[in-house]
């Protein structure tokens, strides 16, 4: 009876991307590719964050539940918990 | 932001190269690679311009390379493995005294060699001639030794020989080639009627044919005739079929003598022969040495040559006047070239620069290195950027991989596309850089796009839950099975049952990194799935048109066109996020709202959506926020007055810039109004477009099923000593389909969906794409060629 809460991967994630997107670009040496290399850092952390996001979001509030074979029920009943 | 987001600076400068140090200043340019030069005489044909003899004589020295190096392919033993090698350091343009000097040597070596070839020829063919007599003497020496005498006169043959002139036996010998043997039989029987005796024999060795030069086995022929007439008949057929026939003595002992006679001139030629070929060797040996350098010096020259006849000269004809793109920032390289050739060319009086005012629109210039080359050539296979537009390759380095990655989501997958393009990486060799494999320079240019993809597909792999399409259980499942309280007796008595997440205990908490495992075990999978990746597609596709949308910004304020901030930029911003950015609202509120307690009432987003475009109102769809039924109105007339406001705006501005130049009021708010039009029902259908995005992942993921379900499975569930064969090959099977469906097909399927989303409802929203390239006038792309 594992309890996942909504709150802690909430955190998590949004610290790590942050710091990719916001204090990572900080620390990238000078040098001709500069702005390109703060652009790709900022730009992956954005993209990555909102994916995990809305996989996160859509499962948060299920309104319908998996449909399973009764097989895979029995398997499950005794194996995974 | 440096060289990537913004072309460089390009600035026109004309300079003044002195006559005597013209050519020196151009090649040291040329070896920089910096400029790039306008034709300044276009109004002249190309056979009246100055330098025209030089270009001639190097396009002549040029044909005798490309003979010297035919002879070369044709003759040389042991033959040249792959093409001539690159001389390094490559030799610098060539000063007119050592120009002069290859073209003697070169000329020299193309003559000698013809000589030789020729020479050559024709003793192969004499000895082809000899050892084909040779063979005849030898072959037909059984035929004829073991002739029966001629027959007793008898009368009747006496009366039939007296209307002959003579009848003494003659022989033709020859032979001829082996496929026309039949044919010439057949006709030699027809033409003389048994008055001949014709004998075939195979040659025992293969000598060749002088046309085509294929040996074959040649066919000794014997004719042996009666009369006068009858040998008219038979020279002619054989002089028809192409046959080299001999003088055939008729007795032993000359044909001895002959023989001997041929032996001896065989050994001699024989010798001559490869004495002649040893010489054409070494020859061609000199040429295979020498002729890199000169290719490389004379293609330098040609193109310095042909640069010079873009300048045009000056008045005093003292100095030549050329104009050249320049970036602006190399001007003191530029400089410094010129100070260079001149100190090369030993002249006193130096070269210099002035800088021009641009006409038009300066080329566009972007400085890139190995790794944003691909991602930059993607961008200009669309078109080049105008001269200092935003550029899109910038943010394409990382928006490309990932909307590829999520259209082709798997951890294996992406971890074995990753690795292919690790490998490609460390294959840095030179010879993989030059490489004349079209397909492989194509995969080897795109090794660090590959590895994004892979890495990116890896991310959104894990988190879609799919490796070779098994689910990851990284963490516990959120949904449980005990709280359903099912007995054996319901698990017997249906085939299928439904998790229920408003009973209490079943499902605890979303799961934390991606997709619950438990739906990929689940049947009705797809219903979730389609739902969460549609809108993921929505959400993704109306965030990166916003971002197009507001890059076009950067593009106005670098132009200075502020009324085209407010007129264009903010009416597009409204029209799109009023629509299209309320969706995006509705969709996150529904998911945060309402739980499986409320899954009866939930709303329809899609029916609320249609009817705020049809101001009605359905009674029985829940509205998702309280005064939802009042906002719609809003929206819907916020979106259109703005949208026509700004088309109205925009015409009345353009007519009060322009009212000096004549033009028709009409015919620019048409142009507005097409553009209005254009934009908003572009982005409802870009907005579906991106739906794409849905589509191509379950078309993957469905494959990767069908391919472990069909093929994987049932191998892995025989059991027994036979199973591990059975495994092996099916394995095997599995992973070539795997390669060459999932990860070849599919992968170039996603790339080229990713790069028409890109394309299109991208870069449309800001880039035009109009500009035209600097092409610096530079020796390496030239040696390249070579």
């Amino acid at each position: 009876m594992v309890y996942h809460s909504f709150a802690l991967p909430l955190i998590c994630f949004t610290t790590l991307w942050g710091l990719v997107g916001g204090v990572a670009p900080f620390f990238v040496p000078k040098g001709p590719n500069r702005g390109v290399i703060i652009t790709s850092l900022i730009l992956t952390a954005v993209c990555c964050y909102l994916f995990w996001l809305i996989a996160i979001l859509a499962q948060v509030n299920p309104l319908f539940g998996p449909q399973l074979k009764n097989e895979t029920v029995w398997y499950l009943r005794y194996f995974w918990e | 932001m440096g060289a990537l987001f913004r072309s460089e600076e390009v600035c026109l400068v004309q300079l003044f190269l002195q006559s005597g140090s013209a050519y020196n200043c151009v090649s040291e340019l040329g070896e920089l690679g910096l400029v790039e030069f306008r034709d300044l005489n276009t109004q002249v044909n190309s056979f009246q311009r100055k330098f025209i003899s030089e270009v001639r004589r190097c396009e002549e020295m040029e044909t005798t390379f490309a003979f010297l190096e035919q002879e070369i392919g044709r003759s040389l033993w042991p033959p040249l493995i792959g093409p001539l090698p690159v001389p390094s350091p490559a030799p610098f343009a060539p000063q007119p005294r050592e120009l002069m000097a290859i073209e003697e040597e070169s000329e020299r070596l193309a003559w000698e060699l013809r000589e030789v070839s020729r020479n050559r020829d024709s003793l192969r063919s004499q000895l082809t001639l000899l050892s084909q007599y040779r063979g005849v003497l030898i072959q037909t020496h059984p035929l004829t030794a073991s002739q029966a005498p001629p027959p007793p006169q008898s009368l009747e043959t006496a009366a039939l020989m007296d209307h002959r002139q003579d009848t003494r036996l003659c022989f033709v010998a020859g032979v001829v080639h082996p496929w026309k043997v039949p044919v010439f039989e057949r006709l030699l029987w027809r033409a003389c009627r048994g008055y001949i005796i014709v004998d075939f024999r195979e040659m025992e060795q293969r000598l060749e044919v002088p046309e085509t030069g294929e040996k074959v086995h040649w066919m000794v022929f014997l004719i042996s005739f009666w009369g006068d007439q009858i040998g008219q008949k038979v020279k002619k057929i054989c002089d028809c079929f192409h046959t080299h026939t001999f003088a055939y003595p008729e007795h032993t002992a000359e044909r001895e003598e002959i023989l001997i006679g041929l032996q001896n001139r065989i050994m001699d030629i024989t010798t001559v022969l490869s004495q002649t070929e040893g010489y054409l060797q070494q020859l061609l040996a000199r040429c295979v040495v020498a002729l890199p350098r000169w290719k490389v010096s004379v293609a330098k020259c040609k193109a310095v040559q042909t640069v010079l006849n873009l300048c045009s000269p000056s008045v005093t004809d003292k100095c030549l006047i050329a104009e050249a793109w320049c970036p602006a920032r190399k001007l003191l390289l530029l400089q410094s070239a010129l100070i260079e050739g001149t100190r090369k060319s030993g002249s006193m009086v130096d070269s210099f620069y002035n800088r021009l005012p641009s006409p038009g629109s300066p080329p566009t210039l972007f400085t890139t290195n190995s790794f944003t080359s691909a991602f930059q050539s993607l961008v200009e296979a669309y078109g080049v950027a105008a001269y200092r537009e935003i550029n899109p390759a910038v943010f394409t380095i990382v928006t490309f991989p990932f909307l590829f990655a999520v259209m082709f989501g798997d951890v294996g997958h992406g971890l074995l596309m990753a690795l292919a393009a690790l490998w490609m990486i460390r294959q840095d060799t030179p010879k993989n850089i030059r490489s004349s494999n079209e397909l492989w320079r194509l995969f080897y240019e795109g090794r660090f796009l590959i590895l994004l993809m892979g890495l990116f597909s890896i991310y959104t792999g894990a988190i879609y839950n799919e490796c070779f399409s098994k689910g990851l259980s990284l963490f516990p499942s959120g949904w449980h099975l005990q709280p359903m309280n099912w007995s054996d007796e319901t698990l017997r008595g249906n085939q299928f049952l439904t998790l229920d997440p408003s009973v209490s205990g079943v499902f605890l908490g979303p799961y934390p990194f991606g997709i619950d495992p438990m739906w990929h075990l689940a049947n009705n999978h797809l219903s979730f799935l389609n739902s969460y990746k549609m809108k993921m597609s929505v959400i993704t596709g109306v965030l990166h048109m916003t971002f197009g949308v507001c890059l076009s910004f950067f593009n106005y304020s670098h132009r200075g066109q502020w009324s085209s901030v407010f007129l264009v930029l903010l009416p597009e911003l409204l029209f799109l996020q009023s629509l299209f950015g309320y969706l995006l609202v509705l969709v996150v509120l529904k998911w945060l709202l309402f739980g499986p307690a409320a899954s009866d009432t939930a709303p329809s987003i899609l029916v609320h959506f249609i009817n705020m475009f049809l101001m009605a109102d359905s009674k029985d769809n829940t509205p998702l926020f309280s005064g939802q039924g009042q906002q719609h109105p809003l929206v819907t007339d916020t979106s259109s007055i703005n949208t026509l406001h700004g088309d109205l705006e925009r015409g009345e501005r353009e007519e009060d810039e322009e009212v000096i130049e004549k033009f028709d009021a009409a015919e620019v708010f048409m142009e507005q109004a097409i553009h209005t039009i254009e934009f908003c029902l572009g982005c409802i259908s870009n907005t579906a477009s991106y739906l794409r995005l849905w589509a191509l992942s379950l078309a993957h993921a469905q494959l990767s099923d069908v391919l472990w379900v069909m093929v994987m499975r049932i191998s892995l569930s025989w059991q027994g000593m036979l199973g591990s064969v059975v495994l092996a090959v099916v394995f095997s099977l599995f992973a070539l389909l795997t390669v060459s469906i999932l990860l070849v097909m599919e992968g170039l399927s996603a790339f080229l969906h990713a790069l028409r989303l890109h394309w299109v409802e991208f870069q449309h929203k800001f880039y035009s794409g109009t500009g035209y390239k600097l092409n610096p006038f530079s020796f390496s792309s030239i040696i390249d060629s070579l």
